[in-house]
């Protein structure tokens, strides 16, 4: 267990490095003074960008260049993005609580219909459930989330105006925005209840199902099939066999006995599911305008903020990583057999 | 459900299939003898020759009495992949006849558009889908747009399966140092989602469809290198491949001769389920602003386009269903079409995973 997480753990800082290396590559492909706009951290600057292009010396060799660029970097400063209108890493602050709360939101009813659907699936194999579950498998795969996302807004804001665009209404925005509220977590639906605000609550809860259900149906596919495969595997197993033989209940059978051991592959899933979902919210958050991480990248992108694309780009990089890496550790953890190896 | 099922697995899907294709052919000709067809036909000789040919091949390739299709017409599910994925080659193909560039005009992947009416305008004659906002025909911008569709499969599929096969067989078959190095390298472009690279690269390198293409290209090799790695690790220690060494052949005959050919079909199962997925990652990237221009024909465009008309006017919410309805089906059926291809070729090449999902 030891030396497989310190394996895991010395990988970390080389794919951080390749990171660095990959982005100032790209970097290279702009001039020096749009390089500029990297080391710039408020507007005034940009006055004497041929002083910040000596100071900086974007005109020396590359790898003079990459070393100032990543000391830069080591103190946090990622350059002035021009559309979140504030320094790249405060912009990243400000939007990823919100994109942290989508993400929940997203990633516990995935994981709970998912597992629910798929044991289902695999306990009543070749059954309606078993073909339902498949048909949905398939045909979610396929669909674009941003098409699906548009429907989920024109029938459920458009038309029954349930589930609107944005993260809170302008009056409950007023509230949280004033002195009264306290943000402990920055995750609104959390800071609401902590505060006893439950109308703040049920703002913010509102306007986080849309985005949300876009997500869910497009992610849950893989996740289903992925548990039933795991299950049927597991329900061929003796021990499965064996319980069954010595007269336990059918639901003791397949919860205790069968869903733990297909738990396995499920939960390296679900870093997949991660590393999906942190895509997924650019489309997403784009649509509901909703203001996290991902509407600010593609923001950033669209109108040619390179701090703000880079930071953006970088700082996903490091939370996938990061987000592997649970799972890794979590996968030892959980089966004795990659522990030994 | 299960009697369905077997019903269906029992009934032989072969006759009924040559059946539906020579009523299918038995109705092109008779419509190319209408006078408006027949005109179109004579305008585009080439691209109906294109289209003849496809077709022959595909023809050829179904009623080839291997092992290969024969498991494919078992399978209703591979059929309606095939299906699928054949009509989408037949539109673009004959993309110009089904959708009339405007005479004369300087670049026929350019939306045409009459007047600049900002209402989207309803399905009617002569725009059977509707025009989306400033009047693009969004009939002309679905079809064209299978072809700048496939264009982009086509040139990320390539590019990223020459760049994952020369640096996989590298990595796979000299090992040791130059593996690891490349296996790195391998790693840091799998630590973004490949979306969010994509979107970062397009940025850096200024927008447009062949920026997104090469982003796309360049988030996408990584995959297939390994794959091919992993194939080549377990084939090398065979015994043909020790037989060719003692025989005296090169590196790079083994590789070319022995190796890749022995791996390389978890590599087309890959490439299928990949083109899907590269035509949606390009619609996405399109849709965020960052693909074709206003106006050119790209499905993700059109979605684009329609964002602005999704919430229709007070009293009618649906209003302007059309501008994403049409586009947005397309887009799904070319990566439903695509995935079960995937699968269909997943289940015959590799027996293992059969049924897996």
């Amino acid at each position: 267990m030891g030396t497989y997480v310190a394996r895991r753990l010395l990988l970390l800082p080389l794919v951080a490095f390749g990171v660095t290396v990959l982005i100032f590559a790209l970097l290279q492909f702009l001039s020096p003074a749009q390089r500029a706009a990297l080391f710039v951290t408020n507007p005034n600057q940009l006055a004497q960008i041929d002083g910040i292009i000596r100071k900086y010396g974007l005109d020396k060799p590359a790898h003079v260049q990459y070393w100032i660029w990543l000391k830069e970097l080591a103190r946090g400063d990622l350059g002035w993005s021009q559309t979140a209108r504030m320094p790249t890493s405060a912009a990243i602050g400000t939007f990823f609580p919100a994109t942290l709360e989508l993400t929940i939101y997203i990633f516990i009813p995935v994981v709970l219909i998912g597992l629910w659907l798929g044991t289902k699936a695999a306990v009543h194999k070749d059954r309606f459930v078993d073909h339902f579950s498949r048909f949905v498998a398939i045909s979610l795969r396929g669909l674009p989330s941003f098409v699906w996302g548009l429907v989920v807004l024109m029938v459920f804001y458009g038309w029954l105006a349930w589930f609107p665009p944005g993260r809170l209404s302008l009056e409950a925005d007023l509230y949280v925005k004033s002195p009264a509220f306290r943000p402990y977590t920055h995750l609104l639906t959390l800071d609401a209840l902590l505060n006893g605000q439950v109308w703040v609550f049920l703002d913010a809860l509102r306007h986080i199902v849309g985005p949300a259900m876009t997500l869910v149906l497009v992610e849950m596919a893989l996740l289903v099939r992925v548990t039933r495969s795991s299950m049927l595997e597991v329900l061929r197993q003796d021990y499965v066999r064996t319980a069954r033989a010595k007269g336990l209940a059918e639901p003791v059978v397949i919860n205790r006995h069968a869903r733990r051991n297909a738990l396995i592959p499920v939960v390296t899933l679900s870093s997949l599911l991660f590393v999906g979902l942190l895509g997924g919210v650019v489309l997403a958050e784009t649509i509901f305008n909703y203001p996290g991480i991902g509407k600010w990248g593609a923001e950033a992108a669209v109108q040619l903020d390179i701090p703000g694309v880079t930071g953006f780009g970088m700082f996903v990089a490091m939370l996938t990583v990061l987000g592997n890496l649970a799972a890794d550790i979590l996968y030892a953890s959980i089966d004795p057999r990659i522990r030994l190896q | 459900m299960s009697v369905i099922r077997t019903a269906l697995n029992r009934t032989s899907w072969a006759p009924r299939i040559r059946g539906v294709t020579v009523a299918a052919l038995a109705l092109v000709l008779a419509a190319v003898a209408t006078p408006p067809v027949r005109d179109r036909v004579v305008q585009h000789p080439l691209d109906v020759a294109a289209f003849l040919v496809v077709m022959v091949a595909i023809g050829m390739f179904w009623s080839l009495p291997s092992d290969f299709t024969r498991r494919m017409k078992r399978n209703p599910l591979s059929i309606a992949g095939f299906v699928i994925v054949m009509c989408f080659i037949s539109v673009a193909v004959l993309a110009p006849l089904l959708a009339l560039p405007k005479a004369g005009t300087r670049d026929p992947y350019l939306i045409p558009h009459e007047g600049f009416l900002p209402d989207p305008q309803p399905p009617r004659l002569g725009h059977p889908f509707g025009t989306t906002g400033r009047q693009y025909d969004i009939y002309y911008g679905v079809v064209w747009g299978t072809r700048t569709a496939f264009r982009v499969a086509i040139v990320v599929v390539t590019i990223s399966i020459a760049l994952g096969l020369t640096l996989g067989s590298i990595a796979g078959y000299y090992g040791t140092r130059l593996d690891e190095l490349i296996m790195r390298v391998t790693d840091v472009f799998l630590a973004f989602p490949s979306l969010v690279l994509a979107v970062v690269i397009t940025a850096v390198l200024g927008k447009g469809l062949e920026k997104v293409m090469i982003a796309i290209a360049v988030v996408g090799w990584p995959v297939y290198a390994r794959l091919l790695r992993g194939e080549i690790l377990s084939v090398k220690q065979r015994d043909y491949v020790e037989a060719a060494r003692a025989a005296g052949a090169g590196d790079l005959r083994i590789i070319l001769r022995h190796v890749v050919p022995n791996t390389i079909y978890p590599f087309l199962v890959y490439a299928a389920f990949d083109t899907g997925v590269i035509v949606l990652v390009a619609a996405a990237l399109s849709f965020l602003g960052l693909g074709a221009e206003v106006g050119y024909a790209d499905w993700g465009q059109l979605i684009n386009m329609s964002r602005s008309w999704i919430l229709g006017v007070p009293g009618n919410p649906f209003v302007y269903w059309y501008t994403v309805v049409f586009p947005g089906i397309v887009i799904f059926l070319f990566v439903l079409g695509w995935n079960l291809l995937g699968d269909a070729f997943r289940d015959i090449l590799d027996p293992r995973l059969r049924g897996s999902t």
